[in-house]
């Protein structure tokens, strides 16, 4: 069948197999692999991405479901000119990050927990990623990542979908079928310090 | 410059920051960029021109004799490129491969299945789907054989006998081992006031990281050349591995372990999915993809714990402990896939003695095999420390709860002093440094210990169950030195590349692989401080075997202790190079010149420098160098560490239970860790707050228990209960700094610290604030309904 959606604010057209998962749709069919997949049973949350203006765990989204609507992934949390969301900026700031895995979904869930709620307390945080697991910080600095975020929403980027280039829908848009090398001199072509 | 952020800020964080402002701080790491742009690079993101997908079928039976299998049907799928089974393998002579411990497990069952979830055939396809569509078309026909559940009747005369595989193998016995002197302690025993026993059971819990295992094999025929991308904690060693196991020669095999999402230990052994993906690649001449999903992680890769234990302590009557006596049963599952230094078949558990100075100590174990998935050393339980010094910290604390002393008082009334260093243990264990009182004073003063005290008995007249849990420990990291510390015959040392550029810019290659404990920061940070340079100048490769040299991996909270020594020195050899270098520039003998950060100075006229930049480029540049120097400044090293490193901590958890309801609620978690010297605050912090999370999962929700046919009751994450934001504290951490005498920058290992220390913490709190209901012991996980049983006097075990 055909789906047709907008993808971090690009129209997309592919012909998919009904039983197609949004998460496989996004990260096999279009190459967008920051959104992660890690259980099958919506406990994990590292496939959080946005659905219209809505979190959702894309494991349990069919790419069907997706049809018609807009589709926000980690790779459209930054602006167009690559300027970072104060969500991830926050994240880098406060360590609220280890091993990577679980972050995008993390910030997507963040983000539109800011978007309503500028700046919320504590509990509203911790309840905002409940449905999410991290395995590597304990959450504090989760935590103290998008309250940081909500301290620095001027001056920063500010929320909304990117307006993206008609063929770009985020760095993997790139879609390389070639061998991901993955030496230390290309790991580091994008990863310089932010100071 | 180095970014370095200061919030939050104390004082003492500072003092610890600014004492080498170059290099060690509280530094932003040099991976998050690309982590927060969705960039990490995961094994499942790796996509190869043509690449198929694997999948597994699985044993859905603990234990059966396999009738036949039958693939027509599957192999007749349009999408299916290859179906293979144990039959298949064994041909090949590939159906069973070595284990870490000496041990054999089944790549796919020829013979038996020996646990739900055993792998028994695979299917590579054109996409993931129709590899698991085919799995649907593949018929085995089992015969069902009676299981072997609970490993207290293993060994029962008329149990039926699982690894028939193992030649004249008649019982389901796996190892016994000994450690500390028997005769001696049973002697103080007989002659202590006061004699406590308790019986403690760690359940099996699994690391379950987030990004599951797999990996993508690309064989390429031509060149005969093997590239497997793969979830691999040791990545070197597993290249040797599969070398030994497949028969490929080594220096056509290489291994890349691009980003892992989390590893915890799961991610050490060699799981029957790399090899029969590395086969199917083979076959198709393609590459090929397997990721297992949550249901395979959880119920077929490397488990942790699952030890039954029962400890007895010896004191006087005034409190001062005399000697430990422990006898252990040791659930390995169903093949012994413990990923330990071979001479230790459990672990380090034999640094049950903790942080006390004792008489005298003895442990017996007793190992079995189950109808239950292999493992054993996972979850970052520095190779079984995890349920050593839950069980010593379980007794001490019913020890003071006997003698109606407070816990924390008569630990610091026995702890070893800092005199006393090194120390040797009852268990032949010899501690490096540590001031084992001062961290557990930290730990009070910054959780308020007395006015927590004074709040408990208020309390307590109320009704109210508020607990207070005191846990201190002592770990033992950073495997080998390699002449005691093996794995499978490769000793445990790690190596270092260090090449400078002609600009002074610096590449470091490391034997180590992170899985987000931030070795591309660290790593940097110890260089850039050994050679006064920029850790932002500095670029860590690690995790892929062609372009880092040998070295064991990252476990057991091993990289800093050995890598990171292994870092410093080779910087340090660059900078003698450096040295002569300079020598021949300021015209001065290499001997009377001092290092200052950075640069070389002549003794007593600072005026004549010049900086390691400048080296650099003189040492690639025309004109002649000082005879014997080589045209570069780059060197290499292996270090074999001459001893494990002995971080410490003491950890104060203050709960409240519902009286109503029985719902543990952590209010508190004060953490006070001694890692020795701190590279990167920030960093050690963040993997403390992590393994007290996975310390509070163990203690309060995280159990892979079995029914009694042997099917996993924790397959999914709708059972297997993980901690999320809701039930974890703000934790508070403190740290007091005894460096180890014998690494070069006297760091110790830290990352799993935590998931050792906190459970006891835990579960002593809620002892405590039970004690109104005369309970004395109680088995994790502490969920509302074991602990309201406990509270009516029914108490159940939880295995």
């Amino acid at each position: 069948m055909q789906v047709t959606m907008t993808v971090n604010g690009t129209g997309v057209t592919r012909e998919v197999e009904p039983r197609l998962l949004l998460v496989h749709f996004l990260r096999d069919d279009l190459g967008l692999t920051g959104t992660h997949w890690g259980c099958d049973t919506s406990n994990c949350g590292t496939c959080v991405v946005w659905m219209d203006d809505e979190p959702v765990k894309s494991c349990t989204v069919l790419a069907a479901m997706a049809d018609g609507h807009r589709i926000r992934t980690v790779e459209g949390l930054a602006q167009a000119d690559g300027t970072l969301d104060p969500v991830q900026e926050g994240f880098m700031r406060c360590h609220g990050l280890q091993c990577g895995f679980c972050t995008p979904g993390m910030m997507m869930t963040a983000r539109a927990l800011l978007d309503r709620t500028p700046h919320p307390d504590e509990a509203e945080i911790r309840a905002a990623i409940s449905g999410q697991i991290c395995r590597c910080t304990g959450y504090a600095t989760i935590v103290r990542s998008v309250q940081w975020a909500a301290d620095h929403a001027d001056g920063a980027a500010t929320a909304g979908p990117p307006s993206a280039d008609a063929e770009d829908l985020g760095h993997a848009g790139e879609a390389r079928d070639a061998v991901p090398e993955t030496t230390g001199e290309e790991r580091h072509a994008t990863a310089g310090s932010t100071s | 410059m180095t970014t370095v952020e200061r919030p939050p800020t104390r004082r003492a964080e500072e003092i610890d920051n600014d004492q080498h402002p170059v290099g060690h701080g509280r530094m932003l790491r040099k991976e998050d960029p690309r982590f927060v742009r969705g960039r990490g690079r995961y094994t499942d993101d790796v996509r190869l021109p043509g690449m198929l997908h694997m999948a597994i079928l699985r044993s859905p039976v603990a234990h059966a004799r396999i009738v036949s299998v039958d693939t027509s049907a599957a192999e007749a799928h349009p999408g299916v490129r290859a179906v293979i089974t144990g039959e298949a393998l064994a041909a090949q002579g590939l159906a069973w491969m070595p284990t870490l411990s000496n041990d054999v497990q089944a790549v796919l069952a020829t013979d038996k299945v020996r646990f739900q979830g055993q792998e028994v055939a695979c299917v590579v396809a054109d996409d993931r789907y129709a590899a698991r569509d085919a799995l649907e078309l593949i018929d085995v026909e089992y015969d069902i054989l009676p299981p072997v559940v609970d490993a207290r009747h293993a060994l029962d005369a008329d149990a039926p006998v699982i690894r028939d595989d193992l030649e004249g193998k008649a019982d389901n016995h796996c190892f016994d081992w000994e450690a500390g002197d028997a005769a001696a302690t049973d002697a103080v025993f007989a002659d202590a006031d006061v004699v406590v026993s308790q019986d403690v059971v760690y359940p099996r819990v699994h690391p379950a990281p987030m990004e599951t295992c797999g990996c993508v094999a690309d064989f390429d025929p031509v060149e005969g050349r093997l590239t497997l991308w793969s979830t691999s904690q040791a990545p070197h060693a597993h290249r040797t591995l599969y070398a030994l196991v497949a028969g490929l020669p080594e220096h056509k095999i290489r291994v890349i372990s691009p980003d892992i999402g989390g590893g915890f230990g799961n991610k050490v052994p060699i799981y029957p999915g790399y090899v029969c993906a590395i086969v199917g690649s083979l076959l198709t001449g393609k590459p090929v993809k397997w990721m297992e999903d949550r249901s395979e992680n959880l119920t077929s890769t490397g488990f942790a714990r699952d030890y039954i234990m029962r400890g007895e302590i010896a004191a006087t009557k005034d409190g001062k402990i005399l000697a430990l006596r422990t006898n252990v049963l040791a659930d390995h599952g169903a093949f012994n896939g413990t990923a330990a230094p071979v001479k230790y078949p459990a672990g380090f558990f034999g640094v049950f003695t903790g942080s006390y100075d004792l008489k005298a100590a003895y442990c017996h174990m007793t190992a079995v095999y189950t109808n239950k998935a292999p493992g054993g050393v996972a979850y970052a339980c520095s190779f079984r420390i995890t349920e050593a010094v839950y069980l010593v910290e379980r007794l001490v604390s019913r020890l003071a709860a006997e003698l109606g002393q407070d816990p924390a008082r008569l630990r610091l009334a026995n702890f070893i002093r800092p005199d006393q260093f090194p120390y040797a243990t009852p268990t032949g264990w010899v501690y490096d440094s540590g001031d084992y009182a001062a961290t557990l004073r930290e730990a009070m003063r910054i959780a308020g210990y007395d006015d927590l005290r004074a709040e408990q008995a208020r309390r307590r007249e109320r009704g109210e169950l508020m607990g207070i849990g005191v846990s201190t420990f002592t770990e033992a990291v950073g495997a080998g030195p390699r002449k005691h510390m093996d794995i499978l015959g490769l000793g445990m040392a790690d190596g270092c590349d260090l090449r400078v550029h002609p600009t002074g810019k610096a590449v470091v290659r490391l034997s180590v692989q992170s899985q987000g404990q931030g070795h591309e920061t660290t790593f940097a940070q110890i260089v850039g401080e050994e050679l006064g340079i920029s850790p932002d100048d500095i670029d860590v490769v690690h995790g892929d075997t062609d372009n880092t040299p040998f070295g064991l991996g990252t476990y057991g909270s091993r990289s800093t202790p050995v890598s990171g020594a292994a870092a410093a020195l080779v910087a340090r050899k660059v900078r003698d190079k450096a040295r002569v270098i300079a020598s021949a520039m300021l015209e001065v003998a290499p001997d009377d010149l001092e290092w200052v950060k950075g640069s070389f100075q002549v003794a007593g006229d600072p005026g004549r420098s010049v900086t390691i930049q400048e080296i650099a480029m003189r040492a690639h540049g025309a004109g002649d160098l000082p005879e014997g120097v080589e045209g570069s400044l780059d060197a290499q090293i292996t270090y074999n560490p001459p001893n494990l490193t002995y971080p410490n901590g003491a950890y104060i958890c203050v709960v409240d239970v519902d009286p109503g309801t029985a719902q543990v609620r952590v209010r508190r978690f004060v953490a006070v860790d001694d890692c020795g010297t701190r590279i990167n605050p920030m960093i050690i912090e963040g993997q403390v707050h992590g393994g007290l999370a996975d310390g509070l999962g163990m203690a309060l929700m995280e159990i892979i228990a079995f029914d009694p046919e042997g099917n996993c009751l924790g397959g999914s994450l709708m059972d297997y209960l993980i901690p999320t934001a809701l039930e974890t504290p703000d934790w508070e951490t403190g740290f007091t700094v005894t460096p180890s005498p014998h690494h070069p920058i006297g760091a110790k290992g830290v990352g799993e610290s935590a998931t050792v220390g906190s459970p006891a913490a835990i579960v002593n709190a809620v002892i405590d604030a039970l004690a109104p209901y005369g309970i004395t012991g109680l088995d994790m996980p502490l969920t509302p309904s074991r602990v309201w049983e406990a509270m009516q006097g029914h108490p159940t075990p939880p295995i």
